[in-house]
């Protein structure tokens, strides 16, 4: 997305002949990058016997990208996808630029780059060729690996001219020709996930299975309460435990949110073992920090707050009171929804091996650049290259995998056991009990309407959590939400109150719960304005615009691609013919369509669920999807499975009862049984449509999400007039 | 406690307590890391494996109980023809996101093949609801039990669609 992102290419012989073209992104320290050996971590590097190898440059989450951006690259060198083999990159800012996996940005961010490389590439061989055959580059084609010239019928595979091409200065990225969408060959392709073969016969690929001579195994004990710190415990008890190897207590940085939290580890030689042992721990700990922190008074607190007046100002345009005074009609209404937890599939993991100074990671995270300085700067190492971080496949992200909490606990235990490698791994209660919840939060929303029912004034007072200065991670207001921007008067404000609990991003974060709880309230006002919540919408949205971001920061909005994608899912699930609200006669189960749009993530997405309610049971059947994310689906595979899984798990956290409770700083939760995720039975049938718009291609993870909530609760109300205010969904 | 186990065709010897979960001799004793933890609870069915062709959480498994049983994991299951047709749908249709879960989704969906080679929408929903896909890939997890099973994909879920249609 950002045009200004520099470039610059560098080609070297490959060891046994080949090209190596080195690709930095984002403008990389040049000097760093000239005293390392290029061909070991050559971006596109094409062997003699044409094998054409990419580096996966973002870590894998199940997102798709180490197939996607690959994609991009083997397009534009038309090569064949079948020649192609895809190598993960190591954490290293310098050479490949910014690696992280989240915020929906690695299509956005790498979209142009990676056909820059590709298309650099095939441009260097096309030269080469031309060289070989003394005849002008312009009269040369090429397509999947092979280069033609057809006035003398001579044609050649990519690997045959190779090393002349590594001999070549790379042209300048701004220079090369990139190809019309309609020339693409793999771009717009369904092409399955390139680990799937190694998934399905279960070799080793995620951070869990990283195995070392001589490694053992930990697990890291900590307080059971937020910010609690170690008094004592029985160290030599848990010593004496079977397979039990060390046992050490670890000092916390006292940097509760983000750094190293005190704990004990437990190092055996299988992980069950370690597990085992704590139990011996009888572990005390001061816990007094927490002490009063519960959710219960939370929500008590933010019901105070709601009533007590509007708190700090955030945003305000034209005159919310006196247009709020004037209005002909006036509705208001109290939201809210809870702390939920990630509940990535493969816990919380990493595997480190600190030795002569230099320690070597395993580990699956979202921000691995990120982790391997945070290591640096714990251990004290003098360099950034003392700490290698190798990026494995992760079962799942979802944000949860942003943070490296884990990644400085497995660093600590085996910095302070050198020369041995050891693997922590969390147990699935230690991953729901110490996440960065999506924070709580709550509204107090009021609209006003005009005679002729047009929206003219909204304002939402917001509670959420920070210490006054500062808001909690993942808990500030997007001061876009519609229908900012599109109506004349509005106030945004907030309040705040303090918690002991870390919080963080979860997909689609801020927008998973503001489009919820503004949807939902819209919806409101589209019934008492008579119409219903896509007509009210479609009126927001009228007139043709580009709307730039408030504050100068973010991202513009465009009113036509919001209608596009508005129209696209009225007329797929026919929304026009639907039955309003087939309201249930004497334990007759009540069936209707709700609808929600929300923009986040770059991506427009507007959608429809069709659910029935039977007493507490709500059934989903049914949910049409319309997106708009760009130009081009760079590979439908993956991005069907992308909108499906955000579809679904949008549908779990409203119906699966899921809230993480907490009592004085204490989560109850404990494992999936009482923290439930989305399981077959519940899953609808989902029909999805794009809405093509002539934008770059943004990225998936994300912008499904949020409208599916609100669809839901729409419909819910829909069918039976119980409006659902506060997730998750429960119903009288 | 020494115990002889028949993994995957072979027979191998460890030396472990008898109480250890079946999953963490197969990952830390044997390396078969295929087999996954996801919850240590036999809620999420991560860490399926087949004992005597039987679908089991080797997470709630003792070693003590496993005896002569004949076990097979995700490494192993594509030398049976249910598990090749099984792994070759899932790759035809992309199934998976992350993949974590998929080992047990597969070992748990051919046990189902096995006793039920021809299952209907329900058989395939109740059978798999004790594994979760946190990416939920469930609709082509479905779609590809269906094709492995040689029954059309699609059309269980049209025959609901018109029960419903209002």
């Amino acid at each position: 997305m950002r045009s200004d992102r520099r470039m610059f290419l560098k080609a070297s012989l490959l060891a046994g002949g080949g090209l190596a073209l080195e690709a930095f992104v984002g403008a990389p320290a040049r000097a760093a990058v000239a005293a390392r050996p290029a061909a070991l971590t050559a971006f596109v590097s094409i062997a003699p016997d044409g094998q054409v190898t990419i580096v996966g440059k973002n870590p894998e989450i199940g997102q798709g990208v180490k197939t996607s951006l690959p994609m991009i690259v083997a397009d534009e060198l038309d090569c064949d996808w079948a020649q192609v083999r895809i190598v993960q990159a190591d954490a290293d800012l310098a050479r490949y630029g910014v690696q992280v996996s989240g915020g929906s940005m690695s299509t956005p961010t790498n979209w142009l780059p990676m056909r820059q490389t590709g298309a650099a590439a095939r441009a260097m061989l096309l030269q080469a060729a031309a060289a070989r055959w003394s005849v002008p580059a312009t009269e040369l084609a090429t397509s999947k690996g092979r280069i033609t010239h057809a006035a003398s019928g001579r044609s050649c595979g990519y690997g045959e001219v190779a090393s002349a091409a590594a001999r070549l200065t790379p042209p300048a990225p701004d220079s090369l020709r990139l190809k019309q969408p309609a020339e693409f060959t793999i771009i717009g392709r369904p092409i399955a996930g390139i680990d799937g073969p190694r998934v399905l016969r279960g070799e080793p690929l995620f951070g869990i299975d990283t195995r070392l001579p001589g490694m053992l195994y930990a697990v890291y004990e900590v307080a059971p309460a937020h910010g609690g710190r170690l008094v004592k415990a029985d160290i030599e008890a848990a010593k004496a435990a079977p397979g039990v190897r060390h046992v050490l207590p670890i000092t916390g940085d006292g940097n509760a949110d983000s750094g190293l939290a005190d704990g004990i580890a437990i190092v055996a030689t299988h992980w069950w073992l370690a597990n085992q042992a704590r139990a011996k721990l009888a572990a005390q700990w001061d816990l007094s920090a927490a002490k009063g922190h519960s959710t219960e008074r939370y929500r008590a607190r933010a019901q105070e707050l709601l009533a007590a007046g509007d708190g700090q100002e955030l945003r305000r345009e034209g005159d919310p009171d006196a247009a709020l005074a004037a209005a002909a009609k006036r509705v208001s209404a109290r939201y809210g929804y809870p702390f939920l937890a990630h509940g990535t599939l493969e816990p919380q993991n990493c595997t480190a091996h600190f030795k002569d100074g230099r320690i070597e990671i395993w580990a699956p995270s979202q921000t691995p650049a990120r982790g391997r300085e945070l290591v640096q700067k714990m251990l004290k190492l003098p360099a950034l290259d003392d700490v290698i971080v190798h990026v494995t496949r992760a079962g799942g992200g979802f944000g949860r995998r942003l943070l490296n909490d884990y990644m400085l606990q497995a660093a600590a235990i085996s910095h302070a056991l050198p020369g041995t490698p050891v693997q922590l791994i969390w147990s699935r209660e230690d991953d729901i009990r110490r996440d960065y919840y999506r924070p709580a939060g709550w509204h107090g929303f009021e609209a006003g309407l005009d005679a002729a029912g047009r929206l003219t004034a909204f304002t939402d007072h917001f509670v959420t959590f920070g210490d006054g200065a500062r808001v909690t991670r993942a808990g500030t207001l997007t001061l876009t939400m519609p229908p900012a921007d599109l109506i004349p008067h509005l106030r945004f404000t907030q309040s705040q109150m303090p918690t002991v609990l870390t919080t963080g991003w979860l997909r689609a974060p801020g927008s998973n719960a503001l489009c919820f709880a503004s949807q939902s309230f819209l919806d409101e006002v589209a019934h008492a304005a008579g119409k219903d919540l896509p007509t009210l919408m479609r009126e927001l949205v009228a007139e043709p615009r580009v709307i730039a971001p408030f504050g100068g920061r973010g991202v513009p909005f465009d009113t036509v691609r919001a209608k596009g994608v508005i129209d696209k899912v009225l007329q797929s699930s026919a929304w026009a013919e639907r039955a309003h609200g087939s309201r249930g006669r004497s334990g007759e189960a009540a069936r209707a369509k709700g609808f929600a749009f929300y923009f986040c993530h770059h991506g427009y997405f507007a959608e429809v669920v069709d659910a029935s309610v039977a007493g507490s049971e709500v059934t989903v059947h049914k949910v049409w999807v319309a997106g708009d994310v760009g130009s081009q689906i760079i590979n439908p595979f993956g991005a069907e499975n992308q909108v499906r899984g955000a579809i679904i798990d949008g549908l779990a956290q409203a119906l699966m009862g899921q809230s993480i409770e907490v009592v004085d700083g204490v989560v109850q939760q404990s494992n999936f049984h009482d923290f439930r995720l989305a399981r077959m039975p519940i899953t609808p049938d989902i029909e999805i449509a794009w809405v093509k718009s002539d934008h770059p291609p943004t990225g998936l993870g994300e912008p499904a999400l949020p409208p599916v909530i609100p669809a839901l609760t729409n419909a819910i109300f829909a069918a039976t007039g119980q409006r659902i205010r506060s997730l998750p969904v429960r119903l009288a | 406690m020494s115990y002889r186990l028949h993994v995957n065709g072979q027979v191998h010897t460890v030396d472990v307590p008898g109480d250890m979960p079946l999953l963490w001799v197969l990952r830390d004793s044997l390396g078969l890391v295929g087999t996954k933890f996801g919850c240590g609870q036999a809620l999420c069915g991560a860490c399926t494996v087949h004992v005597d062709g039987v679908a089991q959480r080797s997470c709630q498994l003792p070693v003590s109980g496993v005896g002569e049983g004949k076990i097979t994991t995700i490494e192993h299951v594509g030398t049976t023809p249910i598990g090749a047709r099984l792994q070759a749908a899932w790759l035809e249709i992309d199934v998976m996101q992350c993949g974590y879960c998929q080992a047990g989704q597969v070992m748990n969906a051919a046990s189902l093949l096995a006793t039920t080679p021809k299952p209907t929408r329900d058989d395939i929903r109740s059978a798999m609801a004790g594994n979760i896909c946190r990416c939920a890939c469930y609709n082509r997890i479905e779609e590809a039990i269906r094709m492995a099973a040689g029954l059309d994909p699609a059309d269980d879920a049209q025959d609901e669609e018109k029960a419903h249609a209002v």
